[in-house]
């Protein structure tokens, strides 16, 4: 198994008020399998993905990564599991504008301590493979916005994750690159990457085997998508 | 330290040319803290990626530190752009799972500067932008003005000679947005070249000179 969450808490405490942003939360995600996370805003769906990505830990509850209890985890271990083994992609692309798209693709591999001949090899291969050679010495700020989705995609495989996570990846960009994005994702999924992608689009969803809505912090209803169903 | 001649800067659609810029004239010295203004669609936003050497001028010439810029291949643009300048945005594009650390060393990582000179570097930087406290929490833990400051911070860390910047304190509150300048005044003093695109009078006080553009021209 992937993912399991056990009745998994989020509590956000200010001075006076508590806010449960998730509340129990009973989840299995097995790898390969291609999930959209539905919701209104503030249900608390990028508070789950950003759990599971292990950059926010749970107020209670388990969360086991790969058959490992990892709540409990320090940062230093929690940083390990996530950088072998998770890409994320953003609403807002999250390049560095002082890198080129190279730089910027390459990035997690240096995380991986990995040689720079086969970091420049790897990264290459990325790039040829979206259509982003021509761009590689360029900066994001040159680049139109669904070219920088392009690059976060390219940089969150780089490392040949097992698992990505998509927060509202088409959420700034227009229909015929929105469709683009969802298109690298469902090649991705294809090849064996497990994908759990937030989103609004009703539409995008459905790119997906398994929608999960979310309300209030809560788990409403599942769905499996029927061109699935066995 | 720059010279502009004659900037252009067209779009053509169809027989149609829109001008952004035109016939732009301009000489900032090193050490100089210079606002441009102007409403929107003036074309502020383009002088400054052109100045950034993100973007090439239609017509015209580019001289920074006397070297003919227009005249540059891709590569050297990009060489020049990477050695002197810093660009601070009004969005914060920091790496959401990247730790405030990790986000403040990435440029280094490309400079072949040893290990021990990164982390002294990134120490000096956490403590200057007092955000020490904050060094192993991701952006998504920080409020916006914490995460301007991370991402100034990433932007200077490198040791820019020129610092561009394109509305920086567009998403922040009076408070925060007053602490910004007040570094970039300080940066300022320190001997660093600053060129601000802002909306606000109150920022713009914090230069010393203002260029005003409006319909693409530079106002007298």
């Amino acid at each position: 198994m992937l993912i399991q969450t056990k009745d998994l808490k989020k509590i956000y405490t200010t001075e006076e008020v508590e806010t449960t942003a998730l509340n129990n939360i009973n989840l299995e995600i097995q790898e390969g399998e291609y999930v959209a996370i539905m919701g209104p805003s503030g249900c608390g769906k990028s508070t789950l993905l950003n759990i599971m990505g292990l950059i926010d830990n749970p107020t209670s509850g388990e969360y086991h990564f790969l058959d490992k209890d990892v709540a409990k985890y320090s940062e230093r271990k929690r940083a390990g599991l996530r950088k072998s083994n998770i890409g994320f992609v953003f609403q807002s692309f999250n390049l560095i504008d002082e890198l080129t798209v190279f730089e910027n693709v390459e990035l997690p591999l240096l995380y991986l301590g990995l040689s720079a001949g086969e970091r420049k090899k790897r990264t290459n291969e990325v790039l040829e493979h979206m259509a982003l050679m021509p761009r590689k010495n360029h900066f994001p700020q040159q680049l139109s916005g669904g070219q920088q989705q392009r690059v976060a995609v390219a940089r969150a495989v780089v490392a040949r994750p097992k698992l990505i996570l998509a927060d509202e990846p088409t959420g700034n960009l227009d229909s015929t690159h929105g469709e683009e994005v969802m298109n690298l994702l469902g090649e991705l999924h294809e090849n064996g990457t497990t994908i759990v992608m937030v989103t609004h689009s009703q539409a995008y969803a459905e790119y997906s085997q398994r929608i999960i809505y979310l309300f209030d912090g809560q788990v409403v209803s599942e769905n499996v998508q029927t061109k699935f169903k066995l | 330290m720059i010279e502009l001649r004659g900037i252009t800067k067209y779009y053509s659609t169809g027989y149609v040319k829109t001008f952004v810029l035109r016939n732009v004239n301009l000489t900032i010295g090193e050490g100089e803290f210079v606002t441009v203004m102007g409403p929107s669609g003036a074309g502020k936003s383009t002088l400054l990626h052109i100045l950034g050497m993100l973007d090439t001028p239609s017509e015209g010439e580019y001289f920074f530190d006397g070297q003919p810029v227009h005249a540059f291949t891709e590569r050297q643009l990009t060489e020049l752009h990477k050695h002197h300048i810093g660009f601070v945005f009004q969005s914060y594009h920091l790496i959401d799972d990247l730790t405030v650390t990790e986000n403040l060393e990435t440029p280094l990582l490309y400079k072949k500067i040893k290990g021990s000179e990164r982390k002294a570097l990134v120490a000096e930087s956490l403590d200057r932008f007092h955000i020490v406290a904050k060094k192993d929490l991701f952006p998504n833990q920080l409020s916006g003005g914490q995460q301007q400051r991370v991402a100034i911070a990433r932007a200077l860390i490198t040791k820019p000679r020129l610092i561009l910047a394109d509305e920086p304190t567009g998403n922040l509150n009076s408070k925060e947005g007053k602490e910004v300048m007040e570094m970039f005044a300080e940066l300022n003093a320190a001997g660093t070249t600053i060129i601000q695109v802002t909306h606000s009078e109150q920022n713009a006080a914090y230069g010393r000179r203002t260029i005003r553009l409006l319909d693409g021209w530079v106002q007298p």
